[in-house]
C-alpha cells in the first residue's frame, strides 16, 4: 500500500480556520514576482513592455493580496483576538526527521508585507523612468522581480528554512543587481563584495540554523506548541549550555544575529553596503535602503522569542544586549561618516547603515514594536531619499558629486520638495514627519534601559549628526548656485509621482506610532490601541521629545550656518575641511575600515591563496604528475603486450584460416560434372578396395 | 561362382549399361543428355535387383521385383524433378550447357 503522505507531500497540515482565509493563500504573494521573473527570464527576446507589465502587474497583485492579509489580520484584531496563523507542510522526511517549510500570517508578517510590496510597486514604477534608456531593461525587472519574490518569502516564512532560501534569493539578486552595470569595474567588484562579506554572515546564520534544528528538530517558528519559538522548544534550549556562560538560546542567538548584520549592513560588516550604491539607483533605494537591509531587522524580530528567551522580567538576555551595542555604535559610525561624504547616494548609504543600527538598538532595547516601527517609516522615507536622488542624478546627468551640483530647488522643485520632506523624516523633524515618531521610540526605550546609559546618549548624538549631514546634503545639492555642466531639468511624471506618494507616507505615517495612539505597538504585541493624550503626559516623555527636538534644530541649524552662507566651489576645501582637517580626513577616508580589512582579511586570504597555490603546484601537483607518469608507463606497457602478442597471434589465426579456406573453396568449382566425376572415381576406389579386400 | 551361370551374365549387361550411363553423365555438356545417363545407370542398378532376385535362395517372394517397381517409380519423379529444374535453368540463363552454370563455385 502507498503511503498518501508519500504520494502528496505537500498536502497542508495544521491549518486552522476556514479554507479560503488569506493565510492559505499568503504563498501566492512571493510567488507572483518570482513567475514573472521566470517568464521575462524565458522570453525568447527581450520584450521590454512585456517585462515591465509583468513585473508591475504581478506586484500590483501581491499588494492586493497583501493588503486583504492585513485586513484580515486587523479585522480579527479588532474583534479582540491578535492572531497567527500558520500553514505548515512537510517538505521531505529522513529517518523519523520531519523537515517542514511554512508561512506564517500574524500582525509582524501582514505589516511587513504591505510594507515591502507597496515600496516595492512604486519602486517598481518609477524603474521604468529610470532605466528608460538601457538596453537591459527587461533584464533589470526580471531581477527586480525574482528579488521581491525572494524578500516576500522571507517575510512569510514561518520556518527558518524557506525564510533561509528567500534569503539567499536576496542576496543573490542584490548580487545581480549591484553588478548589473557590470562594464565598470566598480560595480563588478562592489557586487562582489557585496556578496562576499553578506556571505560572512550568512555562514554564521546557517551554523545558528543547523545548531536549532539539532537541538530542537524543528525549524517552524510556530506550530501548535511544537515550533522553535514557543516553550518547550525554547525552555529545552534554555537549559542547554554552551560556551561562555550562554545558553543554547543565547548562542543560536548570537549566530542569528550575525546572519542579520551581514545582511542590515551592521559593524563591521557594514562595508558592503556603501560600495552597493554602484548600482542602478532604483535598486538602491528598494534593494540598500528599503527592504533588503531591513531583511536582517525583520529576522530578528522574527525570532525575537529566541533573542529575549531567558530573560527575568523587565531584563535583558546577552544576545540582546550584543544587539543593542552593536547596534548603537554602528548609528553613531556610519553617521560620522556620511558627515565628510560627497557622493550624493554614498551619504545615504551610510545614513541607512547608521538607521539599521538605530533599528536594531531598538530591538536590543525596546522591543519588536519599537525596532519594526523604525523600519516601516525608513523604509518609506529612505526609499524616497534614495528615489529623489536618482531624479537628481538623472537630471543632472549622471552626476553624483554633491559638490557639481547646487541650486536644483528652482529646476527641480517637485523633486526638491519631496526630498526636503525624505529629509525632514529622516533627521525625525518634530511632529509632522514619521521619522520624529519612530526614532523617539527608540530613544524612549534607551532612556529606559536597565543595562546602560551610555547607547542613549550615543543615540542622541547620532541623531545630532543625522540632522547635520542631511542638512550639509541638501544645502550642497538644491540651494546655492548650479556648479555643474549641463543645465538640469526636471524628471519624468513616471519618477516624481511615486517620490509624491511615498512623502505623502513619510509624513502621514508616524501617526499610528504616536505615544498618544500607539497603534502600531498595540497591534504588534496584539492588545487593543486606545486614543489618549495623556499619553504625551507621561513622565519624561515630553522632556525627551524636547531634548530630541532641540537635538534636530541643533544639527539642523548646524548645518546651515556651516554651509548655507557660501556654497564652494569644486576645488575648494569643505567648510568642516578647514575647520578641523585632520578628521574630517579620516571620516573621509570612511575611518579606514576598508583598509583594516584589506590589510587583515584581505591579507592573509591574499597569503593563504599563496600557500595554497604553492601546495597545489609543488606538493599535490608534484604528487599527481608522478601518479600520472606511473600510470602512463604502465600504459605504454599494456599497449606493447597488446600489439605484439595478443594482437600478433590472433592476426596469424586469421591469416592461416582465410589461406585454407581459399584452398578448401578451389574444390567447389560450381560444375556439376566434376563433382560427379569425382564422386564415380570414389566409388570406383571404393569398389577395388572393398574387392582386394575380400580377396585377402 | 562362375562364368557359366546366367547370372554373370546380367551382371555383365548391367555393368555394361551402367558404364554406358556413366560415360554419357560425364562427358556431355547437355543437361538433358546427363539426366538420360543418370536414368541409364539407375536401371543398370534396377537390372541388378532383378538378376539378384531371379538367382538368389528365394525367387518366389517377389522382392527383388517388388523392389525394382518402386525405384521405377522414385526414378519417374527424379526425372520430372530433374526435368523441371533444368527447364527452370533454361528459362533463367537460355542455356542447357552444364559449363557455364557454375554460380555455385566456392
Amino acid at each position: 500500500m502507498i503511503d498518501p503522505e508519500v504520494l502528496v507531500p505537500f498536502n497542508p497540515t495544521y491549518v486552522d480556520g476556514p479554507a479560503l482565509t488569506a493565510a492559505n493563500l499568503l504563498w501566492l504573494i512571493p510567488a507572483a514576482p518570482i513567475v514573472a521573473a521566470g517568464v521575462s527570464a524565458l522570453l525568447k527576446q527581450p520584450r521590454r513592455k512585456l517585462s515591465a507589465t509583468l513585473a508591475i502587474g504581478s506586484m500590483c497583485f501581491s499588494l492586493l493580496l497583501a493588503l486583504a492579509a492585513f485586513a484580515e489580520v486587523v479585522g480579527d484584531w479588532m474583534d479582540g483576538a491578535a492572531t497567527r496563523e500558520t500553514v505548515n507542510l512537510m517538505w521531505f522526511q529522513f529517518g523519523t526527521t520531519n523537515v517542514d517549510l511554512g508561512w506564517v500570517l500574524d500582525p509582524l508578517s501582514a505589516m511587513m508585507l504591505v510594507m515591502v510590496t507597496l515600496v516595492g510597486l512604486l519602486i517598481f514604477i518609477y524603474s521604468v523612468g529610470y532605466m528608460a534608456h538601457d538596453e537591459n531593461f527587461t533584464r533589470f525587472f526580471c531581477f527586480l522581480s525574482l528579488f521581491a519574490g525572494g524578500m516576500l518569502t522571507v517575510v512569510i516564512a514561518n520556518s527558518l528554512l524557506l525564510l533561509f532560501m528567500g534569503w539567499e534569493i536576496v542576496g543573490l539578486t542584490s548580487y545581480l543587481l549591484i553588478g548589473f552595470w557590470y562594464q565598470k569595474p566598480a560595480a563588478a567588484s562592489a557586487a562582489k563584495k557585496a556578496f562576499l562579506v553578506t556571505r560572512v554572515g550568512d555562514v554564521f546564520f546557517l551554523l545558528g540554523i543547523v545548531w536549532l534544528f539539532a537541538q530542537s528538530n524543528t525549524l517552524l517558528f510556530y506550530n501548535h506548541g511544537a515550533g522553535s519559538m514557543e516553550k518547550a522548544a525554547l525552555t529545552a534550549l534554555l537549559a542547554q549550555p554552551a560556551a561562555l556562560g550562554l545558553t543554547a538560546a543565547g548562542a543560536i542567538g548570537l549566530l542569528i544575529f550575525a546572519g542579520a548584520a551581514g545582511k542590515s549592513g551592521q559593524f563591521p560588516l557594514h562595508v558592503w553596503l556603501p560600495d552597493a550604491m554602484e548600482g542602478p539607483t532604483p535598486v538602491s533605494a528598494l534593494i540598500h535602503a528599503a527592504t533588503m537591509v531591513a531583511a536582517g531587522v525583520y529576522l530578528i524580530a522574527r525570532v525575537y522569542p529566541l533573542m529575549q528567551a531567558g530573560a527575568l522580567a523587565g531584563g535583558t538576555t546577552t544576545a540582546l544586549i550584543v544587539v543593542t551595542w552593536v547596534g548603537a555604535f554602528t548609528a553613531v559610525f556610519a553617521a560620522l561618516i556620511a558627515v565628510a561624504q560627497n557622493d550624493i547616494k554614498r551619504i545615504l548609504a551610510y545614513s541607512t547603515v547608521s538607521q539599521l543600527g538605530y533599528m536594531m538598538a531598538g530591538l536590543g532595547m525596546g522591543g519588536v514594536a519599537v525596532g519594526m516601527f523604525h523600519l516601516i517609516t525608513h523604509a518609506f522615507f529612505k526609499a524616497l531619499l534614495f528615489m529623489g536622488a536618482g531624479s537628481v542624478i538623472h537630471g543632472c546627468h549622471e552626476e553624483q558629486d554633491i559638490r557639481r551640483m547646487g541650486g536644483l530647488k528652482a529646476d527641480m522643485p517637485l523633486t526638491f520638495i519631496t526630498y526636503a520632506v525624505g529629509m525632514l523624516a529622516l533627521c525625525g523633524f518634530p511632529i509632522l514627519f514619521s521619522g520624529f515618531w519612530s526614532k523617539d521610540g527608540i530613544l524612549e526605550a534607551a532612556q529606559h534601559w536597565s543595562v546602560a546609559k551610555t547607547p542613549f546618549y550615543m543615540l542622541v548624538f547620532g541623531a545630532l549628526l543625522t540632522a547635520f549631514y542631511m542638512s550639509r546634503q541638501v544645502v550642497y545639492v538644491f540651494f546655492g548656485h548650479w556648479r555643474g555642466g549641463k543645465v538640469a531639468q526636471e524628471s519624468p511624471a513616471v519618477m516624481t509621482l511615486p517620490l509624491v506618494v511615498l512623502a505623502l507616507f513619510a509624513m502621514g505615517l508616524g501617526l499610528i506610532g504616536t505615544p498618544a495612539w500607539p497603534w502600531f505597538r498595540a497591534f504588534l504585541d496584539g492588545h487593543a490601541a486606545d486614543f489618549a493624550w495623556r499619553g504625551f503626559l507621561e513622565p519624561g516623555l515630553l522632556a525627551l521629545m524636547g531634548i530630541s527636538t532641540m537635538v534636530v534644530f541643533l544639527g539642523l541649524g548646524l548645518g546651515w550656518s556651516l554651509y548655507g552662507g557660501q556654497t564652494p566651489k569644486i576645488q575648494e576645501q569643505d567648510a568642516l575641511q578647514r575647520a578641523i582637517p585632520m578628521p574630517w580626513g579620516w571620516l573621509r577616508d570612511r575611518l579606514y575600515v576598508d583598509e583594516f580589512c584589506g590589510a587583515t582579511v584581505v591579507a592573509f586570504y591574499g597569503w593563504w591563496a599563496h600557500v595554497s597555490d604553492w601546495l597545489d603546484r609543488r606538493v599535490w601537483g608534484g604528487l599527481v604528475t608522478l601518479v600520472a607518469w606511473a600510470f602512463g608507463q604502465w600504459a605504454k606497457l599494456n599497449r606493447f603486450l597488446d600489439t605484439s602478442v595478443v594482437d600478433g597471434s590472433f592476426d596469424k589465426g586469421c591469416e592461416e584460416l582465410a589461406s585454407s579456406g581459399g584452398l578448401l573453396a578451389r574444390v567447389q568449382n560450381g560444375r556439376v560434372q566434376s563433382y560427379l566425376r569425382i564422386l564415380a572415381l570414389a566409388v570406383a576406389a571404393l569398389a577395388i578396395i572393398l574387392i582386394w579386400s575380400s580377396r585377402a | 561362382m562362375g562364368a557359366s551361370t546366367p547370372l554373370a551374365g546380367f551382371l555383365l549387361v548391367a555393368a555394361l549399361l551402367f558404364a554406358i550411363g556413366l560415360a554419357g553423365a560425364l562427358t556431355r555438356r547437355n543437361a538433358i543428355l546427363v539426366l538420360i545417363g543418370i536414368e541409364l545407370m539407375l536401371n543398370a542398378a534396377n537390372l541388378n535387383f532383378i538378376a539378384f532376385w531371379r538367382y538368389g535362395p528365394h525367387p518366389e517372394a517377389l522382392t527383388g521385383m517388388m523392389f525394382a517397381i518402386f525405384s521405377i517409380a522414385v526414378a519417374a519423379a527424379e526425372a520430372a524433378v530433374g526435368l523441371g529444374l533444368v527447364i527452370a535453368i533454361f528459362r533463367h540463363a537460355k542455356t542447357t550447357d552444364l559449363d557455364q552454370m557454375n554460380r555455385m563455385k566456392g
